[in-house]
């Protein structure tokens, strides 16, 4: 095998099934991937936050909805071309982070954290009360979306490409000098200060990225669901996203992608049996917190560690 | 806008502002106190103040003399928080004081789910109402107006929980110590206090408030699963305006929102909450470390 396949070998194959799953027909598993990407990628930029830069976002539901109302709206509402409400909707969304992100990243640590949740508190409420605008509590049904999308397969498949885009495009962004600064941040803050790194700048800067890239997500949440409704901004759904980058392992860039899958495979899996979902997955992220704090990538690399590896 | 210029119309806003500043205090002064002393937010402090809710109604279920069932069960309240509070943090979250913020954040934030869902299951999901105790359904003549004795029960209890937490903060050997794991944890324990049982201790009646505020809110508002969920946003904003581990701090705070809620919503409507969230930015932007919050020293 040439180098960069054997480099990449996993990355290769996992989308290489995913191009050809479509193929087994199966209605079922093409919804439930279309939904695991959205989420995953949801999750991928939630990490930018909360695994790069070290702060804890827990409104990060808030630039989700604001990415899926605004292309809604514009799709529905205003009957605008798909592309332009595509666009307008991540500008959107990375207006808005901008604008939250200058107050929110004047404070650290919890203080970060409880003003996130206010500032996505305040997009539910407003998700919530414009009702001429958004629907209210009923939510913004019957998008417009165009012909094209409305085929599933067609639909997985632009998930699919967005998501690979997007992911590809986090990752170049990651592993860049910015990347790294980000990663100097979260280590000691004043460190990367003294080092001459513009630190609230590069967390407002990270805190745009994440911003527009759940947006994006959740741009295609509303396509995917033909609407877009005001839970999706409710703190505890910015709180069911941590636990995927959690669980995932918020200190690689993968994790959240493993966190996702797995999350999502486990609430189908256990609301077939009971609908006290949230205790599991309360309990769930109490494991994790105590026991496993480096989630399930953690866990593949201990296992490569100490069993894989022949030294 | 011609009723607001009534005396009494204002006056019947006013006391209903503190009143609903003051149920929020009671449950807010708890997690500043917990904040003051652990360095941990707590997450869970709303379910706290909803399984209060919850053991206060199961009381006045109980009990054939409501009366008694309501004292009782906010008594109780406390006591069930107290114990739950206990075993949370003895057995949990003891483990957690080394660990990062987040993880001690996301640790709050699975008791959230835990509670809210064992609620669930123990209560049941629907909504539920319990009427003023006996002795305080009335209403008392102020001179201006009439106004709920219940409500001005809450507007009065306020400020004396508040002088109560000050004197025994300022002025007791266990508030000394309570104030100097504020300072200096490591200090302290050097000293050879028994640093894990003032953080138990504090663990413990920051929760049980929280579980008294949940009771006594339970005649003002419709006890349902989700209630917390609202009520620790309130809770935030009011710690982030007062200043996050000032006593004084949270009651100012929540007077303030209490205010801003009200009369946010006569003179706004819906739009009230926007209210809430510009004065947040605002008190931020002009003293980030909230009105009376003294800059925080970064501690590892």
């Amino acid at each position: 095998m040439p180098f960069y396949v054997r480099k990449n070998f996993w990355t290769i194959t996992a989308l290489a099934l995913l191009a050809i799953l479509p193929l087994t027909g199966s209605r079922y598993s093409i919804d439930l991937t279309t939904q695991v990407l959205i989420y995953a990628l949801f999750a991928l930029s939630l990490n930018i936050l909360v695994g790069y830069l070290g702060n804890l976002s827990f409104g990060h539901a808030a630039f989700f909805s604001i990415g899926g109302y605004t292309c809604a709206i514009l799709l529905t509402t205003y009957n605008f071309p798909f592309l332009i409400s595509f666009l307008t909707a991540l500008a959107f969304s990375a207006i808005a982070a901008f604008l939250i992100g200058l107050v929110c990243v004047r404070r650290n640590h919890m203080y970060f954290a409880m003003l996130t949740l206010a500032f996505g508190m305040l997009v539910w409420a407003i998700a919530l009360k414009w009702r001429p605008v958004t629907g209210g509590d009923d939510g913004f049904v019957g998008i417009n979306i165009p012909t094209i999308l409305s085929n599933p397969i067609n639909f997985y498949y632009f998930t699919l490409l967005t998501s690979i885009i997007a992911t590809y495009a986090l990752w170049t962004i990651c592993n860049s000098t910015f990347g790294q600064a980000m990663i100097a941040i979260r280590e000691n803050q004043n460190r990367a200060l003294f080092l001459g790194i513009d630190t609230q700048s590069i967390r407002l800067k990270a805190f745009v990225i994440s911003g527009i890239f759940a947006g994006l997500s959740g741009i295609l949440f509303a396509l995917y669901n033909r609407g877009m409704y005001p839970e999706s901004a409710f703190w505890t759904e910015s709180g069911q996203v941590l636990i995927m980058v959690l669980l995932g392992g918020m200190h690689s860039f993968i994790g959240p992608i493993l966190g996702a899958i797995a999350l999502y495979s486990l609430e189908i899996f256990i609301n077939q049996f009971t609908e006290y979902w949230q205790i599991v997955l309360g309990g769930i992220l109490l494991i994790v917190v105590l026991i496993a704090p480096e989630g399930l990538a953690g866990g593949v690399i201990w296992v490569e560690k100490n069993f894989l590896k022949k030294s | 806008m011609i009723m607001t210029t009534n005396p009494a119309f204002l006056f019947v806003h006013a006391m209903n502002s503190l009143a609903l500043g003051m149920n929020l205090f009671i449950i807010a002064v708890g997690l500043t106190l917990i904040f003051g002393v652990l360095r941990v937010i707590n997450f869970a402090h709303g379910a706290f103040f909803m399984v209060g809710a919850y053991v206060l109604l199961s009381f006045t279920r109980w009990f054939e003399h409501p009366a008694i069932g309501f004292w009782i069960g906010a008594v109780a309240a406390m006591v069930t928080l107290g114990l739950i509070a206990y075993f949370v943090e003895r057995h949990l979250l003891c483990h957690l004081y080394e660990k990062e913020h987040l993880l001690q954040l996301l640790f709050t934030f699975a008791l959230v789910l835990i509670i809210g869902d064992i609620t669930k299951i123990i209560w049941g999901p629907l909504q539920h109402s319990v009427s003023y105790p006996p002795g305080f359904n009335g209403a008392v003549n102020l001179g201006i107006s009439y106004y709920p004795a219940y409500l001005l029960f809450l507007i009065l209890l306020g400020p004396i929980i508040a002088l109560f937490l000050w004197v025994i903060l300022e002025y007791t050997r266990w508030g000394r110590i309570i104030r100097a794991a504020r300072l200096d944890r490591e200090m302290l324990l050097a000293l050879g206090t028994n640093v894990k049982a003032v953080y138990s201790i504090v663990f413990v009646v920051g929760s049980a408030l929280a579980g008294l505020g949940g009771a006594l809110a339970v005649p003002r508002m419709a006890i349902e699963p989700g209630m917390d969920s609202l009520v620790i946003i309130d809770c935030f904003i009011i710690v982030i305006i007062g200043g996050l581990g000032s006593m004084w701090g949270s009651f100012l705070g929540a007077i303030i929102l209490g205010i801003s809620t009200i009369f946010g919503t006569l003179i706004f409507q819906e739009w009230e909450i926007v209210v809430v969230y510009m004065l947040l930015i605002i008190v931020l932007l002009w003293r980030p470390s909230g009105l009376l919050g003294t800059p925080e020293k970064e501690r590892h």
